[in-house]
This record gives C-alpha cells, structure tokens and sequence, in this order.
C-alpha cells in the first residue's frame, strides 16, 4: 500500500501542465525519430539532453522518457511500412509486418503494433511499479550461466518451428554465428576475422546493417522482380472498421501479448541484454506455441504483436537495473544516466529511498507517456498509411536511399554501406532458395551475448560446463531448451506414426 | 621524434599561456562546427563511460562548447577497438577519446598497429584509484581474512574484472605476486557489470574503482578490504591502504583525453583550454571528491612524457608477471 502512496505522489509531481505539455512533446518527437531508419532513441535523447538543462530535473527525465517510449513505438513504423527496421528494436516486426503491409493491411498491421506496445508498457510499467526493488534482486542472480542457458532458449524456439525447413533454419543460425564472431574477441582483444586488415571489420557487424541489408534492400530487389508489372506496391487505405477490426483481433492474443510483455520486461532488466534480443525472444516463443507456426514471416498479425509489447515492456525494464543499480541496460539509458548524474542524482541502490520524489514521478510519468503514445501514434496512422500510396518507382528509390542513410547514419562509416548492399544481394539470393532470413538476424543480435556468457561461465568454473545445470534457474532454461529442441522431431515423427497404418502401401 | 615533442612542446606553451593570461583568443583561433564524437574505451557503466558522460553533461549545461559531445562506447578487445578507430581518424579535429590505462597496455598485448605517440594529447583529467571488494556475505573483512579464504578455495577464487591485460587484471596479478595466492579471472564488459556481478555473488571478489562500486557500498551490498593507494581518501573513511598493511601495493588509472594525429596547434588548443575549464568546474571538482577520484591536471608536452614514462612502466609489469589469460 506504501507503494499506491508513493505512486499518488508521483502522479501529483507528473500531472502538472508542464509535464503533460512535455509528455506529449516528447513522445510526437520520439515517434518521428524512431520511424526514421538510422534514428533511433538513443539520437533523440542524445539530441535532446542539453535542453533539459533549463526544466527541472523531474521534468527533464520525465522528457527523455517520453521520447525513449516515442521512439519505441515509432520504430515499428518503418519497420511496417518499408520493411526497414526503424530502430534496432523493431527488426523482428518487419518479420511479419511487413508481409502484411504487403498484402494491404498496413493499417492493421500498424494498429496491432500500437495495441501491443500500449499492452507491453503498461503491463511492465505495472510490474516496475509493484516489485521494482525484488526484481532489481532477481536481476542480480543473473549471471553469465543463466545469460547462457537463455540465449540458448531462444535459438531453440527458432529451431523447433514447424513451417519452416528445420535443417535451413539450422543453416541460418550458423551462418549468424560465424557473422558475430567478426571483429574484437571480448574476452582477449585479438582481431578475428577481419579479412586481412580491413578496419571496418574491427568494430564487428552490426545486425542492424545485416537487417537493413537483408530486409530493406533485399526486399526491394525481391518486389522489383515479382511487381514488375503491377505498379502499385499496396492498396492501404484505413477506414474507421479497420480500427474496429484491429481492436477485435487484439483482444485474441492475450496469452501472446500479456507472455510478450513478462518475457520482455525480464530481459530488458538484464544488463547485457535489451530490447532487440527480448523483442526476438518474444517472437520465436509465440512461433512456437501457435497453432499455425507456418503462417508466421508470411502476415500473421502475432507476429507484429508478440516483438512490439516485448521491446516496450523491454524498454520500462531496462529503466530498473539503471535506477536502482546503475547499471544501464541499452545505450539510451546510458544517457539518461549521464543526465541524472548532472542533474546530481546518483543512481544505485540508494536512490529509491534518498530521492523518492524523483523515481515516482518518472514512474507515474511512464503511465502518462504510454497512454499519449498509444493516442498520438494511431492518430498518426492514416498519415503513414498515406505514404503507401506513393507510385512504386518513387517509393522503390525512396526505400533505398533510407536504407543507404539508415545505415550510413549510426556509424559513419562507408564501409557499413557496402556491407549493406552485400547482405541485400546475398538476402535476395536467399529468399529465392527458400532459406528464412529471421533466424540469421537472430543468431548475429544473440551470438555476441551467448558466446561472452558460454566463455564467462566456464571460466569461472574452470572448465566443469555442470554449472548450466546446478543452478536452478540456468537448469530450468536448459530443460525448456532442450524440449523446444525435441518438439518438433516429436511431431514429425507422430506424423510419420499416425501415416503408417494408411492402406496406401 | 624530438622535432615532434617540441613542436608539441611548445603548442603546449602557448595553451598554457593563453589559460593563464585569459587572453581571449590567438590568432588562428579553431572552433569545432559540427559536434564532437567523444570515444569512450571502454562498456558502458564503467568508472570511464561515467565520467566521459559527466563531463558530456557539463559542457553542456555550462556551454563551455558550442558544438555538443556525444559519447560512444568502443570498449571491444580491451580498448583495442577504440585505438584502432582514433587511428582511422587521423587528422580529424572531431573526435577524442577519453583514455583509460589500457591506451599503453593494449598497443603492447596486441597486434593492432598502433602507436599512442602518433596520437595528440589533450589533457589528463583525474587519477583514478582502486580498491579491493569482496561481497558483505562472505564476512570478509580484512586482508588476513582474504588471503586464507582465497587460499582454502585453491585457485578457484572468483575475481571478476575488464577485459584480460586491462588494469583490473593487472591489479590482480600484482595482488598475486604479493599474497602468494591464485585467482580465477573472469574478464567482463566494464565495471558496471563487474560491479553488479559482485553484488549478484556471480565472481568473489574485484579491484572496483570506487566510484563503480561506491553507491553499493553505501548500500552495504559489498566491502572494500585495503586501498591501492599512498594515502586513505577522504571519501572512503576507516577503509586503510595497503602500505600501511605492510604490503607495497599501488596502482592508479589515468583518466585523460586524446585526440587523432595529425591535429594543428589550434585544434589542440581550443580543446586543452576547454578541458582546463572543464577542470575548474565546481560540479567536477565535487564529483571528483565524493567519488574519490584525484585531479591532477596535465596537458601538452609533460601529458605526452607521462604517457610514455607510464607506457615503459606498464611494459615492465607486464614482462614481471604471469598475466592471467
């Protein structure tokens, strides 16, 4: 109850005409930003902090945040719209929004996105509320076993799909693999397969170069061989049922949105991990437990839902480990954490009980951000839709000038933009084979992580690998790794029961 | 190479010269016209990351700058990463990199062509200083009582630390040398995570500069044993040093700013000045104090001697000892 008292404070500090005016302000930027490939939250915070320098401390966290949610919803945009992820949060959702702005549902698509992200701030930033200080402790006892065991977790829900030719996808995340281990070792500083000396190698691929490449250009070359004739990309109109519509289709994913949201508030709060790899996570999960895994990558509207509430419940949980260990869990709240340092307050266990005001009034402000991003952005909808309707061969050249800036932009740096035009030739010759695209993005965003906490938690032990299973929560991960990984050999091989006794033969 | 260091030497001179005169500009006055990237070398959390965003904040908030700094973070392969980009950079006035100890250790462990006299130095903003930490669970609280529980573990005792070959790992070693025992080294992204790992009972013991592992101290999550350093800190009161254990055990960690080669005199100037007010601050000169970090400014032609003074010193720590690997 002390909590609902805190909060009610905190909602006196939040609601006042300034901040509400901030509130707004803050999230219409992030939203533009975000759906801006190449701009993400991490350039709109950085942009905006020498502003908060003239507003109050409380209102000028209360602003970052409200362009840090902003910005995670907005990402989705582009992410639908043009294939390209906005921000690195949103490559899972052009998995299938993209398929679905295709096929004309852009509208849909894009409300199911701001549906979800409103579902997966809320439920986390509830979750921030009740147990902010015993989750802080459950992040804690995350070590590099669990780190492990839980990357490994979410490889295999990407193996143990039924649609897709399991042996391809097997491919796939190897081929990742081998892209992530490109540039430093972490663990002894060595260059490692830098292709002789090259120096762009040295900083290692960046998935959002690989997926920018593989979805963006290799998306427009795919639609320029099969539209060739049709000059209209989509018909996308949205009208007054489509919101109805959209509504009404929401309301049967709560299992995935409300999983979604838990999964991704958890691996938001670990340091290492993040939005991108929670947002990947959620998605392979509601794969796996659909009842048509093969409808997913080709315009199931689950699967835009399931990564949107999970990078937006992934962003509330990243605030936690900043806050109460200082410990920024993704590069935007290694900004704000730079900020609160200025502005004199210093993060860590101490700040929830040395400067309350503060922590209520930027979590009642979380409420207040949620609910005018959910409002702004499905007003903005139609105008987005708009866009759509461009002539082909405008969007077409539009598409690839977004997505030459979109990854020339974070890195500066030419040789990002080759690598790019690589991966969108290479994406195009895979998508022709048939090989998914989804689990090579996945396996380059989880490589670095898996292999740094494989080699941290056999160090610590010297060698024994029994560490993954002696602890209890990495051996409960292993076990649900290791029955994603059996499930559909199951399957398969129930099939293969079932077709026997056929009197065909 | 002597034509270089008077060259630099006397850039150095007129920096200086103008600071102390407060002349309001030389001649061929440079100013950045689009914003500065500050190159961090190391994961976000650490004691570095935090201080280059602190003083990120006050240029800001105190306009010492009309371009903004933007941090980013190119800790891989122990700072490996961001020397090699600075050296990329060559004779590009828009981007410094905030230099930890690894900016000498790292070019002498690994073959990434670089060579820290090429670069130019800016000014050295503070010394850092270390300290032994253990969990508060494990009822550790003295030096005695550290040497006989890493003893009784034979080896498999957890210390936590950067990157292999980066100072925690130093520190270590010369801990080591000292006790007689052995650790288990488990390099990690930055001191935040160590930090946190620490807390979490992952690893069982770091050398945290204090102002990572500070707050958690206060919260009394972790206990610092002895302290690297000549003196006792203020900030750190009843923790002792090392010396007056009996043991002769100092490191410190430098806490400077470069930039790429190739700059000319002005550019150097316009960011040794702006580092020279940055010093001045009062919001620095407080942080600095209650995160036990001490201020020593130098910039110019003695930053430059000081590094390579300090780059023979590491290379002769590292001939000296088995560094953990």
């Amino acid at each position: 109850m002390e909590v609902l008292g805190l909060l009610a404070d905190g909602f006196a500090t939040s609601l006042t005409p300034l901040n509400i005016l901030i509130v707004i302000l803050g999230v219409t930027a992030g939203l533009f930003i975000g759906a801006m490939p190449g701009l993400g939250s991490v350039n709109g915070v950085a942009l905006v902090l020498p502003l908060t320098f003239i507003v109050p401390p409380t209102s000028a966290i209360i602003l970052l945040a409200a362009i840090y949610y902003g910005a995670m919803y907005g990402g989705a945009v582009s992410s639908i719209l043009l294939g390209i992820p906005g921000a690195s949060t949103a490559v899972a959702t052009t998995f299938d929004g993209r398929p679905m702005a295709l096929q004309g549902k852009a509208g849909l698509a894009l409300i199911a996105a701001a549906v979800a992200s409103f579902v997966g701030g809320t439920i986390s930033v509830l979750l921030f509320t009740a147990f902010a200080a015993p989750l802080a402790e459950l992040a804690l006892k995350f070590g590099p076993a669990e780190e492990f065991a839980l990357v490994l977790l979410a490889f295999t829900t990407f193996v143990g799909l039924g649609g897709d030719d399991t042996l391809k996808t097997i491919v796939m995340i190897c081929l990742g693999l081998v892209l992530s281990t490109v540039g430093l070792d972490m663990i002894s500083g060595q260059p490692r397969l830098v292709f002789g000396d090259i120096p762009g190698f040295y900083a290692g691929i960046s998935f959002l170069v690989l997926a920018i490449g593989v979805y963006g250009v290799g998306e427009v070359l795919y639609t320029i061989e099969t539209a060739r004739t049709s000059p209209a990309v989509s018909t996308a109109r949205l009208r007054m049922r489509d919101l109805v519509e959209g509504i009404r289709e929401m309301n049967k994913m709560w299992k995935t949105m409300s999983f979604g949201s838990v999964l991704g508030f958890f691996v938001g709060m670990l340091p290492a991990a993040g939005a991108t790899p929670a947002s990947l996570m959620s998605y392979g999960l509601a794969r796996t437990f659909s009842k048509k895994p093969e409808t997913f990558g080709k315009g199931n509207i689950e699967g835009v839902a399931a990564p949107e509430t999970a990078n937006n419940a992934a962003s509330t949980g990243s605030l936690l480990p900043m806050l109460t260990l200082g410990i920024p869990g993704s590069p935007t709240t290694a900004l704000l954490l730079g900020g609160m340092v200025m502005w004199g307050l210093m993060p860590g266990p101490m700040l929830f009980i040395e400067q309350k005001d503060f922590v209520w009034g930027l979590i009642s402000s979380l409420y207040t951000a949620n609910l005018a991003a959910v409002l702004i952005n499905i007003a903005l909808i139609p105008l987005f839709v708009w866009a759509l309707r461009m002539p082909f061969s405008v969007l077409c050249a539009m598409v690839l000038v977004l997505c030459i800036l979109g990854g020339f932009a974070p890195s500066q740096k030419l040789h990002d933009v080759w690598l790019i035009a690589g991966f969108g030739v290479a994406g195009y010759l895979l998508r022709k084979a048939d090989y998914p695209l989804a689990p090579l993005v996945l396996a380059l965003v989880l490589g670095p992580l898996m292999e740094k906490s494989f080699r941290q938690a056999l160090i610590s032990t010297q060698g024994d690998p029994m560490i993954f299973f002696s602890r209890p929560l990495s051996a409960t991960f292993m076990v649900l790794a290791a029955i994603f990984f059996a499930l559909p050999l199951l399957k398969m091989l129930r099939q293969r029961l079932s077709k026997r006794p056929a009197p065909a033969e | 190479m002597t034509n270089i260091f008077t060259r630099r030497g006397a850039m150095a001179l007129m920096a200086s010269a103008a600071i102390a005169v407060g002349s309001p500009g030389l001649a061929d006055e440079w100013k950045p016209i689009k914003p500065v990237e500050m190159v961090i070398m190391a994961g976000q959390g650490g004691g570095a990351d935090r201080l280059a965003r602190l003083f990120q904040t006050i240029i800001q908030k105190e306009k010492l700058a009309q371009m903004p700094f933007l941090p980013v973070n190119k800790g891989g392969g122990s700072g490996a990463e961001a020397l090699r980009y600075l050296k990329d950079k060559q004779g590009d006035a828009h981007v410094i990199m905030a230099t930890l100890n690894s900016y000498y250790t790292t070019p002498i462990q690994t073959e990434i062509g670089v060579n820290i006299e090429e670069f130019t130095p800016l000014a050295r903003m503070a010394v850092d200083t270390f300290a032994l930490w253990v969990n508060v669970d494990s009822g550790i609280e003295t030096i005695e009582q550290y040497v006989e529980a890493a003893k009784a573990a034979g080896g498999s005792w957890r210390m936590g630390g950067t990157g292999t070959g980066q100072e925690d790992s130093l520190v270590t070693a010369l801990l080591e040398r000292e006790f007689g025992i052995s650790h288990t080294y488990v390099p990690m992204g930055g001191g935040g995570e160590v930090a946190t790992a620490l807390v979490g009972g992952h690893i069982d013991a770091t050398v945290n500069n204090p102002s990572e592992a500070m707050s958690f101290w206060q919260a009394g999550r972790v206990r610092p044993i002895a302290l690297l350093t000549a003196e006792r800190l203020d900030s750190m009161p009843g923790v002792p040093t090392f010396a007056e254990l009996g043991h002769d055990l100092e490191y410190y960690m430098q806490r400077s700013f470069v930039a790429p080669g190739g700059l000319t005199e002005a550019q150097q100037a316009y960011y040794v000045n702006l580092l020279q007010s940055l010093h001045e601050s009062e919001e620095w000169q407080t942080y600095a104090r209650d995160q036990a970090l001490l201020t020593d400014f130098l910039a110019g032609d003695e930053l430059q001697a000081y590094f390579l003074s300090e780059r023979e010193k590491h290379r002769e720590i590292l001939k000296g000892l088995d560094t953990p690997s």
